[in-house]
């Protein structure tokens, strides 16, 4: 399987990238190399093997919905790139 | 006079205990080597003042938040992000042992890498040899503990991060259990697959830190408790032990002959110390475990990294409009190998490639992990090289990513099975560090900590960098 520029450019949209025009054409070259290598995994004929998202066999932790502190609102907008009071801020919407 | 190219961090405890030294000493011998050394080695992206008490100094990757620290990930889109918490890990070192951050060392962009030139701040450099890299991800820490700017260290791995640049410095380097370390506060790009471990100069100082941090974590519902405590490691004799030499981990193309010719010394030691030493093979695992391994990993990092978009922390884009602002500060804050890999990933897991893609690899890790675990029905332990090659020279793989990809050719199968990797220096070649790597069935950190004590102490391997040898 290819991926040509067309694909490329929806799948950097889907990951929120603009990348520039030499990006795409390096990138075209490189995922394509990186694609080749990885479609190894489809030699195996793996129709009965249960897939593993964990290698632990671990289950659900559950707890009681009960409050308890948590990070003031000083400090998780401490970092933020714009604030407006109490809430962080960003430009407004456009299309997606 | 502190000696910081060969004081052990056992050493260190015992020296402050007895009031030999102070804090304040220990902590100015560390921050005189740094001054001495790190403007070549580059091992720290970001220094520390002292935080006061008679705890170890150690250094620690930006990978892990520290708070009020500096915690970048070796990424522009992080620089000047300081965490307001502690990682798991962090507040266990300091709360339990008094701890002392000496800095946060360098690392590959969000660990991706092998070499830390993908670091947005510049690569570090090997102890050994300045001119050749220290590997990576972890190679700024891989490199502290080499150098001697830190008694030991912790890193991350993801498919090698701890494991090959100890290899490539000459340090001890665990990665741990899936599961037993707390990536509470970790910067996150795998999560299947990341664990934090210790970098250190010696197995038991490793073993030492292991027991520090390891443990269940109410915060990282992942994290599970260990079924037995860790014990420092003090016997010379193996017998009873059995240790699987896997063909396709000794055998592989591209394993350097200065590197195979080192391990196959280090396995006749194993024999000699009374280990039963015994040919196995991972038909699959190797074959199969890049390729798995470079879609299930981007995958999840695709998804990790999408919370960089310049709302919450971290660089944001100057732009007008919001769907404008996500994808410029993505773009201007991420570097080559993030964008690389979150574009295979986003390929992999998008409407009509997922199940040849992201489905086939989870079945292939399936595979990779009965593989490993039929082995470990009749042995104990596997062994073979942790890396193919010595350290290389800066620049010699970045070009091609799938050349700098194959560094992690024989740490990554293991990494997708969750087991636990020591990896010890075992001798030289080409003047520079050839690493062992043992792997053991989940939770055999004992059984790897014991092995790697006693073929430590068979081998005798100086850590020192023989250059910097006084």
């Amino acid at each position: 399987m290819a991926i040509d520029r067309e694909q490329l450019l929806h799948v950097a949209h889907l990951a929120r990238l603009e990348l520039r025009e030499d990006e795409v054409e390096r990138l075209e070259g490189q995922l394509n190399d990186i694609l080749d290598a990885v479609s190894k995994v489809s030699e195996l004929d793996l129709s009965d093997v249960p897939p593993t998202s964990h290698p632990l066999e671990v289950v659900n932790v559950w707890e009681d919905d009960e409050p308890r502190l948590c990070l003031p609102v000083e400090e998780a907008l401490a970092n933020a790139p714009e604030r407006e009071g109490d809430f962080f801020k960003v430009p407004p919407g456009g299309a997606t | 006079m502190i000696d910081t190219l060969r004081l052990t961090a056992e050493e260190a405890a015992r020296l402050l205990r007895n009031k030999e030294i102070s804090g304040g000493e220990l902590w100015e011998a560390y921050r005189g080597a740094i001054d001495e050394r790190d403007g070549e080695l580059h091992c720290f992206l970001h220094v520390c003042d002292d935080p006061g008490g008679d705890g170890l100094p150690i250094a620690v990757k930006d990978v892990i938040g520290t708070k009020g620290i500096p915690t970048t990930a070796g990424s522009k889109i992080l620089e000047g992000y300081v965490p307001v918490y502690d990682s798991t890990v962090i507040r266990r070192a300091k709360e339990g042992h008094g701890l002392r951050i000496l800095g946060k060392t360098n690392t590959d962009e969000f660990a991706m890498g092998s070499s830390t030139e993908n670091s947005a701040f510049g690569p570090s450099h090997n102890p050994w040899d300045p001119s050749r890299v220290p590997g990576g991800s972890g190679g700024g820490s891989a490199a502290a503990v080499s150098g001697g700017l830190a008694p030991w260290a912790l890193g991350s791995d993801t498919g090698g991060s701890i494991k090959q640049p100890s290899a490539l410095c000459g340090n001890v380097g665990l990665r741990p259990t899936y599961g037993t370390v707390s990536r509470y506060g970790i910067v996150a790009l795998a999560s299947s697959l990341d664990q934090v471990g210790p970098v250190a100069r010696t197995v038991r100082d490793c073993a030492f830190l292991y027991s520090i941090i390891a443990g269940r974590d109410e915060c990282d519902s992942t994290t599970v408790e260990l079924p037995q405590d860790v014990k420092l490691p003090e016997g010379e004799d193996l017998r009873g032990i059995k240790v699987g030499v896997p063909k396709e981990l000794n055998e592989a193309e591209g394993i350097e002959s200065g590197v195979g010719e080192a391990v196959r010394a280090a396995i006749a030691k194993l024999e000699a110390l009374g280990a039963e030493v015994g040919e196995c093979s991972l038909p699959q695992s190797v074959e199969y475990g890049m390729a798995c391994y470079y879609l299930i990993m981007p995958a999840e990092a695709s998804s990790n990294l999408a919370r960089y978009d310049g709302v919450r922390y971290g660089y944001r884009a100057e732009a007008t409009e919001r769907l404008e602002m996500y994808k410029q500060t993505r773009e201007q804050g991420f570097g080559d190998e993030p964008k690389r890999r979150i574009m295979v990933g986003t390929y992999a897991l998008s409407a009509g490639y997922y199940d040849a893609y992201y489905g086939q690899a989870q079945k292939v890790r399936t595979v990779i992990k009965r593989e490993h675990d039929a082995l470990f029905a009749t042995f104990d332990a596997l062994v073979s090289p942790t890396s193919p090659t010595v350290a290389f020279p800066l620049g010699a793989r970045t070009a091609d990513p799938i050349a700098m990809y194959l560094s992690d050719l024989l740490t990554i199968p293991s990494c997708m099975a969750g087991l636990p990797g020591l990896s010890i220096p075992c001798g030289l070649s080409e003047g520079l560090p050839v690493g062992l790597q043992l792997i053991g069935p989940q939770f055999a950190e004992n059984t790897l900590f014991r092995i790697g004590h006693a073929l430590e102490q068979a081998i005798g391997f100086d850590p020192v960098p023989e250059r910097l040898r006084a």
